[in-house]
């Protein structure tokens, strides 16, 4: 390949909500790889740019940055990587600098900051099509020979609106020239912004009337909140109503498989690998992807449309009093449902900070798989009776765990406030950007990112962890005399028996210590799990709850029901959600953290339920 | 007169900036309201406040609108508008 020379890198720039990335889309479409920068979990995109001409680009789209004076980590992988100081990272031999053609009184001072590095540059007027519709006239020759760099006007959203762009990367290309400007190092970059518009830009007004009177409807005290709440439910709704048919749909196929797979390979260890290993691995990886799909298409919808930020800024302040920020939220509502969405969400959150500290508690947010524990264990412990005129004393316990996790969360991430040694101020300083209308084009590729991330790196590790699991609970096989269930005889049956001496003072039996055990692939699985150490044999987890309610309702003591709800208000997260904050936090301390502190909550919280119970007499 | 701060204000006062001050040496807070925008002659003004506790502020300046807590609003000293004018 000597003769063919490697491709010119271009590096994408720009302030947040500069187009940037819908830009991106345009100019790389799917070619594009996003992996990490190395060694931190800030995203990094590349993509290759082919252009009419049959020239090849490679396309880095760097960390949006208000600056190159960094004040995130985000912001200092840009500026390091311009000037190609990244380790194991080519510098960039073009870069594009985009800015919003509607906000050029803070984009063009970070375009100067560019121009100060002395490298070959083009700007990219985006969203030229909102400038003209707001009456903003931009003398883009003027700007040009003032700035010394090229300027060429884009739309993202737009098909071609990338083309006179393309054509000028390929003339810059041919003849790499540097800016014909240049100020002195420390000139005032406000003044020279002021003179560039006062130069070449006129504008009507400085906000457009749309977002005027959407922010005075959407920001109202009262409104606004009420809308937040619409939204929010609906959310809600979707990740926890709708994804529900298509994960059925995913379980049946797997059983299916499963049955169908089983008989033809005969009895033995080689047939029970593949159909509880490798099979069910595989349905326990692909069942999250409905969930995980349906919250990002409202993440991604709501980022997009501006309306996410909005959000952070009507519940910042409630939040930041627990030591979260606003935009902690949505991670958490989602992680009602299950908390690996809710986990993944938390890329939304800037703040690194901010972002462990909900990804810690998210866990604590009752998940849809502790549901059929919790109706378990109240349809057999609480009775089904009218307290304080009316109310539901069964349901009145559910909304109570509920309500123990939300309260659990807040007074874990205030701890952590207190606790942890970085007790600088974190400003908020978020952008409001325009309303815009998402695109479809900018959702596709985005929904197809968050899923492959799933399946390639979070799957991996659920993947290998069911494997480990099932042959915790397969081997040792029983004897052939067995009297007692096989899952006795096996590996998680001896840590069962063992882990009963550690539950004792919980007042959990070594029946219960060994449900727990399969129960760290999903919650709802100790469901089934109770009724295989039982030796019931039921068809379902419906029939397993029937045939166990009366069992257990006798068998254990009410102080041992209640303490095992308890536990399941803390329950160290499914293995699932382990993978997932390993993932996103690049971290095995994080993840063994998390699992700790949760064991450690829900052990002491166990303890004092049951120990207190048996003082009242419920022993 | 005493020096007002951005923290201050009523809502929709329009008032023009006369300096962002640092809290501490260097301070990265300040030097970020600077590179956004907060500089000497800029008209700014707050445009909404968060349902709880009047916080965050949401202050216009420049085309951009930035949510801010009261803490970083207190950086920002401003003259009223009105006195320019006059």
């Amino acid at each position: 390949m000597s003769a063919q020379a490697e491709p010119l890198r271009l590096a994408l720039l720009g302030n947040p909500n500069s187009g940037k990335t819908a830009l991106f889309n345009l100019l790389t479409g799917s070619r594009q790889k996003v992996a990490n920068y190395a060694g931190v979990t800030v995203e990094r995109k590349e993509g290759r740019l082919q252009s009419p001409s049959g020239k090849s680009y490679a396309v880095l789209d760097l960390p949006g940055a208000y600056s190159l004076n960094p004040a995130s980590l985000d912001e200092a992988i840009t500026r390091d990587l311009c000037r190609g100081f990244y380790p194991g990272e080519a510098a960039p031999d073009v870069l594009v600098c985009v800015v919003d053609a509607t906000n050029l009184r803070l984009h063009l001072r970070f375009v100067l900051e560019v121009r100060q590095m002395g490298k070959p540059m083009i700007v990219a007027l985006n969203m030229s099509d909102a400038a003209q519709r707001r009456g903003i006239a931009i003398d883009r020759a003027t700007l040009e020979r003032e700035l010394g760099v090229p300027v060429v006007e884009t739309v993202a959203v737009r098909h071609h609106g990338a083309r006179a762009l393309v054509e000028r990367i390929d003339r810059l290309a041919a003849h790499l020239h540097l800016p014909t400007v240049q100020l002195a190092e420390d000139a005032d970059l406000h003044a020279e912004t002021r003179r560039l518009l006062a130069a070449a830009v006129s504008m009507p007004s400085r906000t457009a009337k749309i977002d005027d009177a959407l922010d005075r409807w959407l920001l109202h005290p009262l409104f606004g909140l009420l809308t937040l709440a619409v939204v929010m439910f609906l959310i809600f709704q979707a990740v926890y109503a709708w994804a529900t048919p298509l994960m059925d749909l995913i379980d049946a196929g797997t059983t299916a498989l499963g049955e169908w797979v089983g008989p033809r390979m005969g009895e033995g260890p080689l047939a029970s690998l593949v159909v509880d290993g490798i099979i069910a691995g595989l349905g326990g990886v692909i069942v999250f992807l409905p969930q995980i799909l349906i919250l990002f298409a409202f993440i991604l919808a709501l980022e997009e449309s501006g309306y996410l930020p909005r959000a952070a800024f009507l519940l910042d302040r409630m939040m930041a009093g627990a030591g979260l920020s606003g935009r902690s939220f949505i991670p958490l509502l989602s992680s009602f449902a299950c908390a690996i969405p809710g986990i993944m969400a938390t890329r939304s959150i800037q703040d690194p900070r901010d972002r462990l500290a909900t990804i810690l508690v998210a866990p604590l947010m009752t998940c849809s798989a502790r549901l059929p524990v919790y109706a378990l264990l109240i349809g057999a412990f609480i009775p089904a009776r009218q307290v304080w005129g009316g109310l539901n004393l069964q349901g009145l316990v559910l909304f109570g765990l509920y309500l123990a996790g939300i309260l659990s969360a807040l007074a874990v991430s205030w701890v952590m406030k207190k606790w942890r040694r970085d007790q600088g101020e974190h400003p908020l300083m978020l952008e409001l950007p325009s309303y815009r209308l998402p695109h479809a084009r900018d959702l596709a590729i985005g929904l197809w990112e968050r899923g492959m991330i799933f399946l390639k790196r979070v799957g991996g590790i659920i993947f290998a962890l069911t494997v480990l699991l099932w042959v915790l609970l397969s081997f040792p096989a029983a004897p052939a005399d067995a009297t007692m269930p096989a899952i006795d005889y096996s590996l998680a049956g001896r840590i069962g028996h063992a882990l009963a001496v550690v539950f004792a003072p919980l007042g959990f039996n070594w029946q219960i210590s060994i449900a727990l055990i399969p129960g760290l692939a999903a919650r709802e699985v100790v469901v089934s799990s109770l009724a295989t150490v039982y030796a019931l044999s039921a068809a379902d987890d419906e029939a397993a709850t029937q045939a166990l309610t009366p069992l257990i309702s006798d068998g254990w003591s009410l102080a041992t029901g209640l303490s095992l709800l308890v536990w399941f208000i803390y329950a160290p997260q499914c293995i699932a959600t382990w993978a997932a904050i390993k993932r996103e936090t690049g971290s095995w301390t994080t993840m063994a953290l998390s699992a700790g502190y949760l064991f450690a909550l829900a052990y002491l919280a166990s303890l004092l339920t049951y120990q207190v119970a048996v003082r009242l007499g419920a022993g | 007169m005493p020096p007002v701060t951005l923290s201050e204000l009523p809502p929709r006062t329009p008032v023009i900036v006369e300096s962002v001050e640092d809290r501490q040496p260097n301070d990265p807070i300040a030097r970020r309201l600077r590179e956004l925008g907060f500089v000497a002659g800029e008209r700014v003004q707050i445009v909404a406040q968060g349902p709880f506790g009047a916080e965050p502020l949401l202050v216009q300046v420049g085309y951009t609108r930035f949510a801010l807590r009261r803490a970083e609003a207190a950086r920002v000293r401003v003259a009223l508008a009105e006195r320019e004018v006059a």
